[in-house]
């Protein structure tokens, strides 16, 4: 059983594409894109024991730290550039996402969205920063540092040009209801997109 | 020497000699009409002939990779750190092949073998041998052995320019390469190293132009000599300061040049012990065909076009401290490979054991290195059902 983001994920690269994978985790993403869609894929990824994982499922994984950036790569050398639940982590996450579209025709991220009602609510009401199931860190160890809401994204790819080709927000279980349909940024809590320059 | 075997050892074993007789052409020009092969191998071939795994050695290396010879033997086989059953390399479910390559000291044809021209050694006389000469005479022993594709070829080092040369010219022949701590072309201080090793030994009184056989002698100081520096390069500065730090050997300073320090000690008893089982011609021939290695040159000088060449899938890894084969010229080859769109991965090892790191017991390293190989065996039995 696939992650279900990654289920999602899954229906939006069409078959015998060329896809990297930023922060690949176990690679089960890549490995079933390669069995079900004839994908042809590379994952990075910087802990020894996702890539032990990976090895072990005959994804090709490349020990990179995308905070280092993509220089090794060249200029749309993928369809699909996959980053999931890390454009938040990364040092730059604006130069992340510029570099998943140099070396990609399209990019494809996932991140938890801090436009959530409950988030809004734990800061207004507790005063104090937002920790939930998504968002399972305090403010001193989160791996967290770029936090940004749906709008925030959005505006981003405005702001560079950036063409938004899908978008998907969704509840902690995937799930679409009708408040996250009527106002993803109040209700979505995990926010999918997929971009071209 | 080994009381009891243990239980993730071959055990003992015993070096098999093959003849051949089909002349070999080099890459210098000349050809060899005939040739010797030491091999071992460890574990068995299955029914489909599919579990052959080819182990390619080193600068100083051989066939006895893992195991050991007897019970009288003070240490197991160069990479018996890997090689066994339920190691990363699992004599359980591969059947491992290491040999001695051509131009070695451990039994194949070599420098100091008789050349039937005249009766001699053939010192000197013996023709440059390359890595590519050295994959097309394993190619050869595969055929006697009734390997048709490798599982994998792997090699450190100057082993894992081998893994690659073996990609590229039997594109047909090998499902993986593991190229450890290796590069796909030597830059050139690793060439002055080899360089200073060579004029070590070349100017040694007792190397007698390399006819040093007939005078019943060696270039003992020259190999000793080549072999420090040669170690120094193999070793961090990390690894060296924990190990030797500035530690005396009597405590305290005598004002003289005798060993004082005990990394002076260390490397001058590493030097003796090696000089005293290798062979000087040896170790000539060996680091020129390290300086020589260069698969791009046949492709203008372009490696992508020569790993275009590969079929096989790429397992490359490397080490941190190691700057005699840094990480970078490994990503040199996996940046190429990714390139051409070939299938690789690569692991970057954290330690600080430098170059030997790729012989070393390091848990992280052989973990990855096994969770590769274990998908390979999966792989090799799967298509033999």
């Amino acid at each position: 059983m696939l992650r279900p983001d990654l289920e999602i994920i899954r229906t939006w690269i069409p078959d015998d594409t060329r896809v990297l994978d930023l922060g690949c985790g176990d690679g089960q993403l890549l490995e079933n894109l390669r069995d079900t869609k004839n994908v042809h894929g590379y994952g990075l990824e910087i802990d020894q024991d996702n890539i032990a994982a990976c090895f072990e499922r005959g994804v090709n994984v490349i020990e990179q730290d995308i905070d280092e950036g993509l220089g090794n790569i060249q200029d749309k050398r993928f369809d699909y550039v996959v980053m999931t639940q890390a454009l938040q982590a990364v040092h730059r996450p604006d130069l992340v996402l510029s570099e998943m579209l140099r070396v990609g025709r399209e990019a494809i991220v996932t991140f938890p969205n801090f436009g959530h009602w409950k988030v809004r609510g734990y800061l207004f009401f507790k005063g104090r920063m937002p920790v939930s199931p998504t968002l399972p860190h305090q403010w001193y160890n989160t791996p967290n540092i770029h936090l940004c809401t749906v709008h925030d994204f959005e505006a981003h790819c405005h702001e560079r040009g950036y063409r938004i080709l899908q978008a998907m927000v969704v509840d902690r279980h995937h799930e679409i209801g009708p408040m996250t349909r009527a106002m993803p940024n109040l209700f979505g809590e995990i926010a999918l997109f997929r971009v071209t320059r | 020497m080994p009381e009891s075997i243990p239980a993730d050892s071959v055990g003992l074993v015993t070096p098999t000699s093959l003849q051949f007789t089909q002349p070999l052409e080099l890459e210098c020009g000349r050809r060899l009409d005939a040739y010797e092969l030491v091999y071992e191998t460890y574990g068995s071939l299955n029914k489909a002939r599919s579990n052959a795994v080819l182990i390619c050695h080193a600068l100083s290396g051989h066939h006895h990779a893992a195991g050991y010879h007897s019970m009288e033997d003070k240490r197991p086989g160069w990479w018996d750190t890997a090689i066994g059953p339920g190691k990363a390399i699992d004599t359980n479910r591969f059947f491992v092949v290491a040999l001695n390559n051509i131009g070695g000291c451990h039994g194949s044809t070599g420098p100091s073998s008789i050349n039937p021209a005249n009766g001699q050694p053939w010192g000197p006389d013996f023709p440059m041998v390359t890595v590519r000469d050295w994959v097309n005479s394993q190619a050869r022993l595969a055929d006697a052995l009734g390997i048709q594709q490798w599982a994998a070829v792997i090699g450190g080092s100057l082993g894992g320019m081998q893994a690659l040369q073996w990609a590229i010219d039997y594109p047909e022949r090998i499902r993986h390469a593991a190229v450890i701590a290796s590069a796909p072309k030597l830059s050139a201080q690793n060439i002055a190293f080899n360089e200073v090793a060579r004029q070590s030994i070349l100017t040694d009184p007792h190397f007698h132009g390399g006819r040093y056989y007939l005078h019943d002698t060696y270039p003992r100081q020259g190999l000793i000599l080549a072999r420090m520096v040669g170690h120094i390069t193999y070793l961090s500065e990390d690894a060296m300061r924990a190990k030797f730090g500035r530690d005396l050997r009597a405590g305290k300073f005598h004002f003289g040049f005798d060993v004082e320090f005990q990394v002076e000690s260390y490397l001058r008893h590493q030097g003796e012990t090696f000089s005293r089982n290798f062979d000087a011609n040896t170790y000539l021939l060996m680091t020129k065909a390290l300086d020589y290695y260069d698969p791009a040159r046949d492709f203008d000088n372009d490696l992508e076009a020569a790993l275009t060449q590969t079929r096989c899938r790429f397992l490359v890894m490397s080490f941190t401290t190691d700057w005699r084969f840094a990480p970078q010229r490994s990503e040199e080859i996996v940046n190429a490979l990714v390139r051409v769109g070939r299938n690789v991965s690569y692991a970057e090892i954290d330690t600080d054991k430098g170059h030997d790191a790729f012989l070393v017991d390091i848990p992280e390293y052989l973990k990855l290195f096994g969770a590769y190989m274990h998908r390979v065996a999966v792989e090799v039995n799967d298509a033999a059902s």
